[in-house]
């Protein structure tokens, strides 16, 4: 029996989750997929959005800039990549200037603070690839740039040491309310039980509140389409680079990421909810903006093209409320750009406000929130590793080498919370496989590694999901 | 246990590397490094297993393991040290290489000289930017190698492959004899970048399709590979509408391109051309960064060992002579490449040196009765007829020391058509 139930591990799961475990709680957290972050919040652009987009007086504009604050020392304490670098939205003419000012204001009217507008020529020294046609920019210092999967994962790893229970393929079909709350069933028939339910499925919110007869909520998809750049072009670009947006949104952008790649995208078409292809349009068409935000963007240096499903509600604004017809089942849904920022302090707010209304909340002495870095081998200096090499030898040997992973930091991250069991549950936690040559050279590596930690033969080792299967069988 | 300074340091023990470091032995320098990340010695021919290797050096065909046991023997007889697990993370101007292993943990050695010897990458999937999911199932062709060859296991049983590169053609026929069935082999280019040989022996014999002019539009699936779409390109390789072919499979191969792996090299500020995405070389092999050579697939992609041999046993003599003459002051001028030309290596010759030079070169395309012309300062100093050039095809000409001594300024090579 949990006091409370979350569904869905993404970033607002993960948030969540790891915000329920400060509190004396027994909680879990149920994802469909055979690992955490699968959806929305492992395709996105990264970016930790200053605020100056939302209208104010929406939930938006309130948790992105409550969020901007408290993203970095949340960071820091989970040993999550995060970096202050900026957001520039760039003006290509008269009429954009102005909408620049309207931003600014607009941006100023919700808190965002540090926000000014540069000319072309300033604009020119802050990024020195900006195309020529650029005419100025809102600057927005407090923009940051993190990796979506990489906090997502800590999150939940940090909740998961600090006593929450994970249960991955578990897909929510079914729910019973009993008399302390509801029994949720999965797909396959296992059962959980607990007084409060968290709907945070994301693109799966809808067929969640159906499974408590909740028939409110419905979810709409958008397509971003990405592009990503090598490494060795990091440089490219050091803020995060928006075009004036329009009535169609944010639009494409340029950004660093915290792993010194540049980012491309994305684009916005409408989908089916998990329709994450890429397209031959949605790819020419980042090409397209890139070039004119940029001038000389090093295309020939794409290590993938990637899509993720951005979902949204015909709302336009989170929907962060208690179920109308199903109690105790509260909905976090709806939670489009600025998501990812908004995401610490959304899950703040439904424990203190939601949750904490319904259940005593008694803060948990032992809750201790920090984590040892995904990446932390990366960061020790060579002595320490040598050290750490000394009492276990897996470490001195390089798995991935594009991006210098070690067997050390895979098996770690096979046993570490939450247990990465698939070859791309490696990478997202490593990064074996990130890097220029995607895996060519470390993943029947990686694969045999599995193999062997899993206790499995190397044809049950899975990419992703079930059915993602590597190998088909031994040769002849 | 590894000494904090040796003579020469070799990064790379696969034939590139072993062929530098008993070259340099053999010119006199004993006191060698040899950095290999992975368990044994070999690099990529430990999992080419087909024959056809050492045609040109030993006159007899080979295959890779064996071809690479004949350079191990070698090391081994005169024991040089392999330093085997053991991955190098960094290196420096000063010829600091910096690296790791489960043994000596994270350790720094210095070299009088480098040789760069780290061979290549395949290009992935991802810098194709092809539409579609991305399922399991989806290969490089040199990954699907791995997992048969050394591995032992088969990575799917209905493939199609994009590329006809010499590894994706070598695939086609080792997964149709492991009971796959190859249902296509697609090539953007109107011609293969393989070796006629390959394309005779791996697809034709085996009744496997080339589409010429064909790419992958379309990789359909959602946890595993369920079908390809492919169509027919035109001449700016852009699919044509009304061409798509659909074609069930559960395996995609992409053998599209080698690239020089020189990460490293970047890190010593060796300057790299953007032709071969190798180093900048002399004749010597030696790099802009003195007393650091490079030689084999770091430095261009050869089309057979052989000459990956020839090239690494160049700069391994060349590095002995400089650990044990010290530098010597350089005449340089620039080898350009002239029409029709894609790259030659090397791209600078030191007129101080006099022994013969053989210049290595790609051509752009497909020509049939043509000539390579060398020239410099206007002055034609070798033609030579050729047949047929094709890209797939390295060529190769020499210049003697008289003809040495005729360059006056830099030299050009191009193709007369």
């Amino acid at each position: 029996m949990y006091q409370v139930i979350v569904i869905g591990g993404g970033v607002i799961g993960g948030a969540l989750l790891r915000e329920l475990t400060k509190y004396c709680l027994n909680v879990c957290l149920l994802e469909k997929s055979a690992d955490v972050c699968m959806g929305q919040s492992r395709a996105n652009s990264g970016i930790v959005h200053a605020g100056f987009d939302a209208k104010p007086g929406t939930l938006k504009a309130k948790f992105n800039v409550s969020g901007n604050r408290m993203m970095e020392t949340l960071c820091k304490q989970l040993g999550v990549k995060y970096e202050n670098n900026g957001s520039l939205v760039v003006a290509f003419d008269e009429e954009q200037k102005k909408t620049l000012e309207e931003l600014k204001a607009r941006g100023e009217a919700n808190g965002v603070t540090g926000l000014h507008i540069v000319d072309g020529e300033r604009l020119r020294v802050m990024e020195k690839n900006i195309s020529d046609r650029a005419v100025a920019a809102l600057v927005a210092p407090t923009g940051g740039i993190v990796c979506p999967y990489e906090l997502t994962i800590a999150c939940i790893g940090n909740a998961m040491d600090n006593g929450a229970a994970l249960y991955t393929n578990f897909e929510v079909v079914r729910a019973e309310k009993t008399q302390s709350g509801y029994k949720v069933y999965s797909a396959k028939g296992e059962c959980v039980e607990g007084e409060i339910v968290v709907n945070c499925a994301g693109a799966g919110g809808g067929e969640v509140a159906k499974a408590f007869q909740d028939e409110s909520i419905e979810i709409k998809g958008r397509k971003g389409e990405y592009i990503l750049l090598d490494q060795e072009c990091g440089n490219f670009a050091s803020h995060t680079l928006f075009f004036t947006p329009t009535e169609k949104g944010k639009g494409i952008l340029v950004s660093p990421t915290v792993d010194r790649n540049i980012l491309l995208g994305p684009t916005a078409q409408g989908c089916d909810k998990d329709d994450n292809t890429t397209t031959q349009q949605g790819l020419a068409e980042i090409v397209q903006k890139a070039n004119e935000m940029c001038k000389r963007v090093p295309l020939f240096h794409a290590i993938t093209s990637f899509c993720g499903v951005r979902t949204y509600t015909d709302k336009h604004d989170f929907i962060i409320e208690e179920s109308k017809t199903a109690e105790n089942l509260i909905h976090v849904v709806g939670i489009e750009s600025p998501g990812l920022t908004s995401a610490p302090a959304i899950a703040k707010y439904v424990v203190e406000e939601i949750v904490g209304k319904k259940i005593a909340l008694t803060p948990n002495k032992n809750f201790n929130g920090r984590r040892t870095a995904d990446h932390f081998f990366h960061r020790l200096t060579d002595e320490e590793k040598s050290e750490l090499i000394r009492k276990d030898p897996a470490y001195g040997n390089v798995v991935c080498r594009c991006e210098q992973i070690t067997e050390g930091e895979i098996v770690r991250a096979v046993h570490a919370n939450p247990p990465a069991t698939t070859v791309d549950a490696v990478k997202r936690r490593t990064r074996a496989g990130m890097g220029r040559c995607q895996g060519g050279f470390c993943m029947p590596s990686v694969a045999e590694i599995l193999s062997r930690e899993l206790g499995v033969p190397l044809e049950k080792v899975n990419k992703s999901d079930e059915g993602s299967y590597l190998v088909t069988g031994v040769t002849k | 246990m590894i000494k904090k300074n040796y003579d020469l340091i070799v990064i790379g023990g696969g034939p590139a590397g072993l062929a530098a470091a008993l070259s340099a032995y053999d010119n006199g320098v004993t006191d060698i490094l040899i950095l290999e990340r992975e368990e044994s010695a070999g690099g990529i021919l430990k999992q080419c297993i087909h024959n056809g290797f050492g045609l040109t050096r030993f006159k007899e065909s080979m295959t890779g393991p064996e071809y690479a046991a004949r350079f191990i023997d070698e090391v081994q007889k005169r024991n040089i040290f392999i330093a085997t697990g053991t991955t190098a993370l960094s290196l420096t101007a000063d010829k600091a290489v910096t690296a790791i292993s489960a043994e000596e943990g994270v350790f720094t050695v210095t070299g009088k000289a480098v040789v760069l010897a780290m061979g290549c990458r395949e290009r992935s999937k991802g810098a194709l930017n092809i539409p579609g999911t991305r399922p399991a199932g989806i290969f490089s062709a040199g990954t699907a190698q791995k997992f048969v060859n050394i591995k032992g296991y088969l990575p799917g049983k209905e493939v199609v492959i994009l590329g006809s590169g010499d590894i994706g053609l070598i695939m086609a026929r080792r997964m149709t004899l492991e009971g796959a069935k190859v249902h296509a082999v697609c090539e953007i280019m109107p011609y293969s970048s393989g070796l006629k040989r390959n394309i005779v022996q791996c697809l034709d014999d085996f009744g496997i399709p080339l589409y010429l002019n064909h790419t992958i539009t379309k990789i359909e699936g959602k946890e595993r590979v369920t079908g390809v779409v492919i169509s027919r390109v035109d001449e700016n390789k852009k699919p044509v509408p009304g061409t798509e072919k659909h074609i069930c499979c559960d395996t995609v191969l992409f053998s599209v391109g080698l690239i020089p792996e020189n990460e490293l090299s970047k890190k010593a500020g060796v300057e790299i051309s953007p032709r071969t995405k190798g180093a900048v070389v002399y004749q010597s092999r030696e790099t802009s960064v003195p007393g650091i050579f490079a030689c084999g697939n770091v430095l261009q992609v050869h089309d057979l060992v052989d000459f990956v041999s020839e090239e690494s046993e160049l700069a391994g003599k060349c590095a002995a002579e400089l650990i044990r003459n010290g530098a010597r002051e350089k005449r340089s001028v620039n080898v350009l490449n002239g029409e029709h030309i894609s790259y030659v290596c090397p791209q600078r010759l030191d007129l101080n040196r006099e022994e013969r030079v053989k210049l290595f070169f790609r051509v752009g395309n497909t020509f049939s009765d043509c000539k390579i012309v060398v020239e410099s300062g206007g002055v034609r100093l070798i033609e030579k007829k050729k047949k047929i050039a094709v890209p797939g095809e390295m060529e190769t000409v020499s210049l003697s020391k008289e003809t040495l001594a005729r360059i006056k300024g830099d030299v050009t090579v191009r193709l007369e058509v």
